[in-house]
C-alpha cells in the first residue's frame, strides 16, 4: 500500500508501472508496442519501399490525418456507449459542399470552411438531443444521420468536383520541412522531410480531445456515464446534456476532420470516404477503446490509425497482393484485439 | 449522544389498490443503528423511497433535527441535500473510474473545468483512511470486491455531508469477512454520531450491530424495539404477525407417513454456491412434500433453485434415481424435475403468448425443437388441464396475460404437470394470489403426493406448510440449519428453528 514512501527500487518501480499500466492501460501499451514491432519489420523487409525514412512515417499522418480527427471523436462517442456511423457519410458532404460552394458558388475560402464547421455542429446536435432526450439508440439515430448526409451529398451535386480556389490549394500544397531526417535522392539532392498543415492541424485536435478526456471534468464525467449511465445520474450527473455535448462536438469533429480529408482529396464527389466511420471505429478498438463504454483513450485511437495505416503501406509495398487485402488483415487484427481484451476482462473478474 | 435526527410521523402511502404505508412513525437519533425489519411487502423499501424522495407520500410529516417545520424530499438529490444518503445492495458507483474518481464524481477539486487530479487523489486518501479503510485510491473500482465497492460508496455518502445513512440490503452479497468489516465502518460512523437505517433480512446481522429496531407488518407500524430487549423469537413473531403463545399445531388431516426407507428419488449433497447458498445434504423421497421454510431472504429459493440447476453450484453432487446430475435445468427436466419460479411474472408466464401455448412451454423444451408437438395434441392437452385445473379462461387461445392471478400461477402449476414430474419444485406458488385458488393449489400438492409425486413446497406462510408437508427444511442466514419431520412440525418448533441462537428457549 505505501509504496510511495518506499524509496527507489526496481520492485516499487515496477510495481508503479504496473498500476499505471493496469488492465486497459496495459492493453495500450502492448498495442503501442505491436505498432513498434510492426514498424520495424517493415524496415528491414521493405527495405525496396524505403520503410527506414522518416518520410515514409510522416506519409502516413499526411494521408491519415483526417481518419485520426474522426477517430478522436468516435473514441469520445464510444467512451459514452454510444456510436457514431454518421461520420463518414458526414465527410463526404463536407468535402462536397466545400467543392461546390468554393468552385461554382465562388464561396470564399474561409467562408465555405466556417459553414461546413457550423454544419457539422448542427448536425451533431441534432443527433445528440435525439438520443440523449428522446432516449433512441444512437445506432438507429446514426443510421439514419449517414443515410441523410449521403443522400445530401448527392443533392447537392452527382458530378465529381475538383477544387481549383487559390487559397485552398495553398494549405493543400504548403509543407512544413523538418530540420533533420532527410536523405539524399539518386541525384545527390538533400531531401528534407516535410509535412502538410492538415498534420499539424489534426494532432493539435487529437490532443485537444485527449485533453479534455483526461483532464477536465467533463471528460471525466464522460467516462462516468459510460461506465454506469444510471449511477451517474444518481451521482448528480447531467447525463443527457453531457450526451447532447459529446454528440454536437463529435458534429463539429466530423466537419474537422472533413475539411482535414478534403485537404488530401482536394474534391468533392458522392461516393468519397465510404466505410469511413467503420474505419475509425476499428482504430478506436484496435487502440483500446471498449464498445460497451467507460474505456478508451484518444492516444489509443491514434495508435490504431497508424497500425491500419502501416498494413496498408505492408500491402501496398508487396506490390502483388490486392490491396483488399487490408481489409483482411485488418479483420484478423480486430478480432485480436477483441479477443485479447475479453481475455484480459476475463482474468481481472477471475481474480477478483 | 442523544439527540433527534429523523422523525417520520404517520406517513401514509397508497398503490392503486394496496395501502402500502398505513400510518407508519420512524424516529432516529444520533449515534444509533436502527434496523428496519419486516417480511415481504411490509413496505420497508416504500418507507425508504418516501423518505429519500423517490416516491411521493399522501399524508404524514417528515421532521429533520429538532426542527418543527416538515420536509419533503422531492429527488433523492434534494434529499441528499439535506443530508440523507442511501447506499443500494447493487453498488451505485461507475465500476472504470478510480476509486478517487468515484468519490468525487460530479465535484471534482479544480479549477477552470479542469480537474486537479493530484489534489483529488489526496483528498480521497484522508477520506479513505479517516475511515479505517486502507486500500489504493488510484487505482479502478472495478479491481475492489463487493464490499470494497460498497464502502466507497458509504465514503461518498458520508463526504457529502450525510447526517443520515440509509443501507439497504447491504450485506446481501458480502461474506462473512466482508459483512464484520462493513459493521466495523457502520460501528465507527455511529461513533461519529451519525444515524444509520440498516434495512436487512439477517436475524444475526440485526443482533450484532443494531442498537433499536423498528418492524412493519403489511404496511403498518408494529412496533420500535431496544435490541437488547426482543428475543429473537418474539422478533420473528412479530414480524410474521402471530403471538408466540397462541401458536398451536394445526396440522392438517392426518396422512399415512411417507415411507423413507428406500432410495431417495432426488440425492443433494454439499451442494453449494460461492456467494449463495452454503453447502446442504437433502433428500426428498417418493411421494413425500418437502417444505422449506425460512424468512425472506434466508436462502429458501436459493436451494431450490440450486436443486434445478437454474443457478449453478460450484461445489457437491446431485443425484435423481441415482444418476448424477449435471446442475442444467434442462438435464434436470429430463430427470423429471419442474420448477415453478417464485416470480411469477419475470421468470413464469410469457404474457403475450396464450393459455395453451404457456401450458406446453415445458413439455415441449424437453421433447426439443425438433419433435414438435402437434397441435392436436396440444389442444388436448390444454383442454385436459384446464379442466383438471379448473382455470378460469374464455378459451384455451386467450392471451394468458387476461388471467387473474390465481389463475396465472395455475397454468403454470399446469405447465409442469403436463411433463409428468417425478419431483416439482413449487417456490411461492401461492402468493398474491386469493384463498380459494391457494386452498386448491395446496390440495392439488397432497394429491400430486399421494400419486407418487414428490413436491417441494416453498411459502412464507408457516400455517399453508404445516397443512402439506410431510417434513420441513429451516433455512437461516443462507444456510439450511436443520430439518423437521412428521410430529415434530409445529410452528412454534419451526419458527424457534428460524429465529436461532437463543431461540431454543
Amino acid at each position: 500500500m505505501d509504496d510511495k514512501k518506499s524509496g527507489f527500487s526496481p520492485g516499487s518501480l515496477w510495481r508503479s508501472v504496473k498500476a499505471r499500466f493496469y488492465g486497459n492501460n496495459f492493453l495500450l501499451l502492448l498495442t503501442f508496442v505491436l505498432f513498434v514491432a510492426m514498424y520495424g519489420v517493415g524496415m528491414i523487409v521493405f527495405q525496396d519501399a524505403h520503410f527506414d525514412r522518416f518520410q515514409v512515417f510522416l506519409n502516413m499522418l499526411m494521408s491519415n490525418s483526417g481518419l485520426i480527427v474522426i477517430a478522436a471523436g468516435m473514441t469520445m462517442v464510444l467512451i459514452t456507449g454510444g456510436i457514431d456511423i454518421s461520420v463518414g457519410s458526414q465527410v463526404a458532404l463536407y468535402c462536397m459542399m466545400l467543392a461546390y460552394m468554393m468552385e461554382r458558388q465562388g464561396v470564399n475560402c474561409y467562408v465555405a470552411i466556417a459553414v461546413v464547421m457550423v454544419t457539422g455542429v448542427v448536425f451533431g446536435f441534432v443527433q445528440g438531443w435525439l438520443v440523449s432526450y428522446l432516449k433512441i439508440q444512437p445506432f438507429i439515430v446514426t443510421l439514419a444521420g449517414m443515410f441523410f448526409a449521403r443522400g445530401m451529398t448527392a443533392v447537392i451535386t452527382a458530378d465529381t468536383i475538383s477544387i481549383n480556389n487559390a487559397d485552398f490549394l495553398g494549405m493543400v500544397n504548403a509543407t512544413i520541412e523538418f530540420p533533420f531526417g532527410g536523405y539524399y535522392n539518386k541525384a545527390g539532392k538533400y531531401m528534407a522531410p516535410f509535412i502538410h498543415p492538415n498534420v499539424i492541424l489534426a494532432l493539435i485536435a487529437l490532443a485537444a480531445v485527449y485533453i479534455m478526456l483526461s483532464r477536465t471534468r467533463f471528460g471525466r464525467n464522460i467516462y462516468a456515464i459510460g461506465g454506469g449511465e444510471q449511477s451517474s445520474m444518481l451521482m448528480g450527473l447531467n447525463v443527457r446534456r453531457t450526451k447532447l455535448i459529446v454528440y454536437t462536438l463529435n458534429g463539429f469533429l466530423a466537419a474537422f476532420g472533413g475539411f482535414l480529408f478534403c485537404l488530401n482529396t482536394a474534391a468533392g464527389y458522392v461516393e468519397q470516404a465510404k466505410g469511413f466511420e467503420m474505419q475509425a471505429i476499428a482504430a478506436s478498438v484496435i487502440g483500446g477503446t471498449l464498445l460497451t463504454g467507460g474505456v478508451g483513450n484518444a492516444i489509443g485511437s491514434l495508435v490504431g490509425v497508424l497500425i491500419q495505416a502501416t498494413i496498408q503501406s505492408f500491402i501496398t509495398a508487396i506490390g502483388t497482393l490486392s490491396s483488399w487485402w487490408t481489409s483482411i488483415v485488418i479483420a484478423a487484427l480486430l478480432c485480436f484485439f477483441i479477443v485479447l481484451q475479453s481475455v484480459f476482462s476475463y482474468i481481472r473478474s477471475k481474480r477478483k | 449522544m442523544g439527540g433527534t435526527l429523523l422523525r417520520m410521523r404517520n406517513i401514509t402511502k397508497n398503490f392503486p389498490g394496496v395501502l402500502a404505508l398505513d400510518g407508519v412513525d420512524f424516529t432516529l437519533t444520533r449515534g444509533e443503528i436502527h434496523a428496519l425489519m419486516g417480511e415481504n411487502g411490509a413496505g420497508k423499501s416504500t418507507l425508504i423511497k418516501v423518505l429519500t424522495g423517490a416516491e411521493a407520500f399522501e399524508s404524514g410529516e417528515i421532521y429533520l433535527e429538532d426542527s418543527d417545520t416538515p420536509v419533503v424530499n422531492d429527488s433523492p438529490q434534494q434529499a441528499q441535500g439535506r443530508g440523507i444518503s442511501t447506499v443500494y445492495q447493487e453498488v451505485n458507483l461507475c465500476p472504470n473510474l478510480t476509486v478517487a474518481e468515484n468519490l468525487f464524481v460530479g465535484r471534482q477539486p479544480g479549477r477552470g473545468g479542469f480537474v486537479k487530479w493530484s489534489e483529488m487523489n489526496r483528498r480521497a486518501r484522508a477520506v479513505m483512511s479517516g475511515l479505517g479503510i486502507d486500500i489504493d485510491v488510484e487505482k479502478p473500482l472495478e479491481v475492489y470486491s463487493v464490499a470494497i465497492q460498497q464502502m466507497v460508496a458509504i465514503a461518498r455518502a458520508v463526504d457529502i455531508s450525510a447526517k443520515v445513512l440509509i443501507l439497504d440490503e447491504p450485506t446481501s452479497s458480502l461474506d462473512d469477512n466482508e459483512v464484520r468489516k462493513l459493521f466495523e465502518l457502520m460501528r465507527k460512523l455511529r461513533g461519529q454520531g451519525m444515524g444509520i437505517i440498516f434495512v436487512t433480512h439477517f436475524l444475526e446481522q440485526v443482533y450484532a450491530v443494531c442498537d433499536k429496531i423498528t418492524v412493519l407488518r403489511n404496511g403498518q407500524f408494529v412496533g420500535e424495539y431496544d435490541v437488547a430487549s426482543l428475543p429473537r423469537k418474539e422478533l420473528v413473531s412479530k414480524m410474521l404477525g402471530k403471538a408466540f403463545d397462541d401458536l398451536t399445531s394445526i396440522r392438517g388431516e392426518e396422512r399415512g407417513r411417507v415411507d423413507r426407507s428406500g432410495d431417495p428419488l432426488i440425492s443433494a449433497r454439499k451442494l453449494g454456491e460461492r456467494g449463495g447458498i452454503r453447502e446442504f445434504d437433502l433428500d426428498v423421497y417418493p411421494g413425500e412434500v418437502v417444505g422449506l421454510a425460512g424468512l425472506l431472504g434466508s436462502g429458501r429459493t436459493e436451494l431450490a433453485r440450486a436443486i434445478y440447476g437454474a443457478d449453478r453450484p460450484d461445489s457437491g453432487t446431485l443425484t435423481a434415481k441415482g444418476r448424477k446430475l449435471a446442475h442444467s435445468p434442462l438435464d434436470s427436466m429430463k430427470a423429471g424435475m419442474g420448477f415453478c419460479p417464485e416470480n411469477r411474472k419475470e421468470e413464469g408466464v410469457i404474457a403475450d403468448l396464450s393459455v395453451r401455448e404457456n401450458l406446453i412451454l415445458a413439455e415441449q423444451t424437453k421433447r426439443g425443437a425438433f419433435r414438435l408437438m402437434s397441435r392436436a395434441e396440444q389442444d388436448k392437452l390444454a383442454d385436459e388441464y384446464i379442466k383438471i385445473l379448473a382455470i378460469k379462461t374464455p378459451s384455451a387461445e386467450t392471451p394468458i396475460k387476461q388471467l387473474s392471478g390465481g389463475n396465472q400461477q395455475k397454468v403454470i402449476v399446469a405447465r409442469w404437470l403436463l411433463t409428468r414430474p417425478d419431483f416439482l419444485i413449487l417456490d411461492e406458488p401461492t402468493r398474491g394470489i386469493d384463498v380459494g385458488t391457494k386452498t386448491e393449489i395446496q390440495k392439488l400438492v397432497v394429491k400430486l403426493a399421494s400419486e407418487g409425486v414428490s413436491v417441494m413446497f416453498i411459502s412464507s406462510e408457516i400455517d399453508e406448510m404445516l397443512r402439506t408437508c410431510d417434513r420441513m427444511g429451516i433455512m437461516r442466514d443462507m444456510v439450511k440449519v436443520g430439518e423437521l419431520a412428521d410430529e415434530e412440525l409445529s410452528s412454534s418448533s419451526i419458527m424457534s428453528k428460524i429465529a436461532g441462537g437463543e431461540g431454543s428457549e
